[in-house]
């Protein structure tokens, strides 16, 4: 099955929540789904018998960067605003087709609803996000930071304007 | 008088022989039983993606070497096939053959490490010494054409950093001439032999059902009796060429996804490799390896996965462009990391000891996982 025949599939079934099909210039195309109806999209992707989607094969949190940019005086920035996005790339084993979703979250309140019920596989992938990026994964079962230490408060270091702390534990960190 | 039980908690590492690398596993114990495992990895993570951000897209190939550092030349194939896919760029025949070549002896030599440190965590020494003489040999070939040992820098984007030398294609083909009763010696000395047999079958069952959830790819979801390997299902490069076999795993010493089937998985797949290696060894074509190039790298606004088959399992890079020479994002997908997620359902139930056989035959590389 087509991307484009999925999305019809899903517009159909869940109306607003199925924001847009995204026809991209370089690379792949992508549906874009709304952060908070992410896994009631999952669970029909998973179970209904024309998809199957039994697989989630990436997992990935992206800082889009496209607040406004806001430069300090020592040439670090800020950016005020802007959105998180997390990229779903799942495949049905069953059916050989793929498909990639995306959903995109404001910067003030990163809240999207966990996929780890469905399938387990983004269990660690959603704590690296929220370790990274700061996505807050709503329904987690156990959102610990994965990557950096447990008692890190200097951010999230994967965000496009983050600035290493002064210290960590009594250490000089920028060196 | 009743006695009085209670769970206990054990650390394994992070400094463990065993663990292959800066690994804590939390035990959760029931006398000498297994409860539950809580992998703690972290401890060498060095932001090869917030790297990337600040690096074009070339410079970033000698990066890929540091993550999975026994499959470096499979790292390096990976990334490119993502980007020539953001580009839409082909390759010469002859760049493809190369890689083909290269990524099979790599895989090779990724198993011999993997089968050879199994072997030692679980008591058998001399085989491990085996292992690592004959991947000495595919070591010297990648020097040979890299000048590099470990970490190559070899396969570029759109190409590869110079042509095979002079003599390489007859090395090469000695040495799978070589390699070949080396594989029953390995089989001899330690696959079949009783003692290990009873140490890995019916150990840390996989079910395909679970590994298919958790994601997991390569010799363990072959493992689990599942035929699906990137190389045949999606396939990328010119492995549509060759002929090859893609083995999976049949219970013969227990059940379906013991540790045991991961184990003789990976046997079998060095032989296929070797098939592999030979036909492209006698049908590689003439040609420029540096033609295709590009002189500067700018991809269009975009995204995208590109995905290769590692020793490990599906190794995969989501890029983002903005338009720049720089990536936006990339994303790792490494297969040991999403691997490793799946050993708390493995262990389940047994013993201490299992723990050490159930680990290595995951074969992971913390380098991979932390990043």
């Amino acid at each position: 099955m087509t991307e484009k025949e999925i999305f019809e599939i899903l517009k159909e079934k869940f109306g607003d929540s199925i924001i847009e099909f995204v026809e991209a210039q370089a690379g792949e195309n992508y549906i874009k789904v709304s952060p908070l109806e992410i896994d009631k999209v999952c669970a029909f992707l998973f179970t209904d018998d024309r998809l199957l989607f039994d697989s989630l094969i990436n997992f990935s949190g992206v800082d889009d960067a496209n607040g406004e940019k806001k430069v300090n005086e020592d040439g670090s920035f800020d950016f005020i605003g802007g959105t998180l996005s997390v990229v779903y790339h799942i495949e049905s084993l069953k059916h050989l087709h793929k498909l990639t979703l995306a959903v995109s979250v404001e910067k003030d309140k990163p809240d999207v609803v966990s996929v780890t019920d469905i399938w387990a596989h983004a269990n660690w992938h959603e704590r690296e996000a929220f370790d990274l990026l700061g996505i807050n994964f709503l329904n987690h079962p156990d959102l610990r930071r994965i990557l950096m230490p447990y008692d890190w408060e200097g951010g999230f270091p994967l965000r496009k304007d983050y600035k290493d702390p002064e210290f960590y534990r009594g250490m000089k960190v920028p060196y | 008088m009743v006695l009085k039980t209670e769970e206990m908690t054990l650390n394994m590492g992070p400094q463990h022989p065993s663990t292959h690398g800066v690994l804590r596993l939390e035990l959760q114990l029931d006398g000498e039983f297994i409860v539950d495992v809580i992998p703690h990895i972290g401890y060498l993570h060095r932001c090869f993606e917030k790297h990337a951000e600040f690096m074009t897209y070339p410079q970033v190939v000698p990066y890929t070497d540091r993550m999975d550092y026994l499959a470096s030349m499979y790292n390096e194939f990976g990334y490119a096939v993502a980007v020539e896919k953001l580009l839409g760029i082909e390759v010469p025949e002859r760049v493809e053959f190369i890689r083909v070549i290269m990524g099979e002896l790599q895989r090779i030599a990724s198993h011999l490490v993997a089968l050879g440190t199994y072997g030692a965590d679980i008591g058998a020494v001399t085989p491990f010494l085996f292992c690592f003489r004959d991947r000495e040999k595919i070591l010297s070939l990648f020097e040979m054409a890299s000048g590099a040992r470990l970490l190559y820098n070899y396969i570029w984007v759109g190409g590869v950093s110079r042509d095979l030398p002079p003599d390489f294609l007859r090395l090469a083909k000695e040495f799978v001439d070589y390699f070949r009763p080396k594989i029953k010696e390995l089989n001899d000395l330690l696959s079949f032999n009783k003692i290990f047999i009873e140490r890995t079958a019916n150990i840390g069952i996989l079910p395909l059902d679970v590994a298919v959830n958790y994601g997991i790819t390569g010799p363990m979801l072959r493992a689990s009796g599942m035929k699906w390997d990137l190389r045949k299902d999606d396939p990328y490069s010119v492995y549509n060429k060759f002929d090859f076999d893609i083995p999976v795993g049949d219970g013969r010493m227990g059940t379906v996804g013991d540790s045991w089937d991961r184990y003789y998985v990976r046997i079998i797949e060095m032989e296929e490799s070797l098939k592999i290696v030979e036909q492209a060894l006698n049908q590689i074509p003439e040609g420029d390896v540096l033609s295709a190039i590009p002189k500067r790298i700018k991809p269009p606004v975009g995204q995208v996965y590109g995905r290769v088959e590692n020793p490990r399992g599906e190794l995969g890079y989501f890029i983002v462009s903005d338009g720049t020479v720089n990536p936006k994002r990339i994303k790792v997908r490494p297969p040991s990391f999403v691997n490793l997620a799946v050993i708390g359902e493995l262990c389940k139930g047994h013993m201490i000891a299992d723990v050490i056989s159930v680990l290595g035959s995951i074969d992971i590389v913390l380098g991979e996982i932390d990043r």
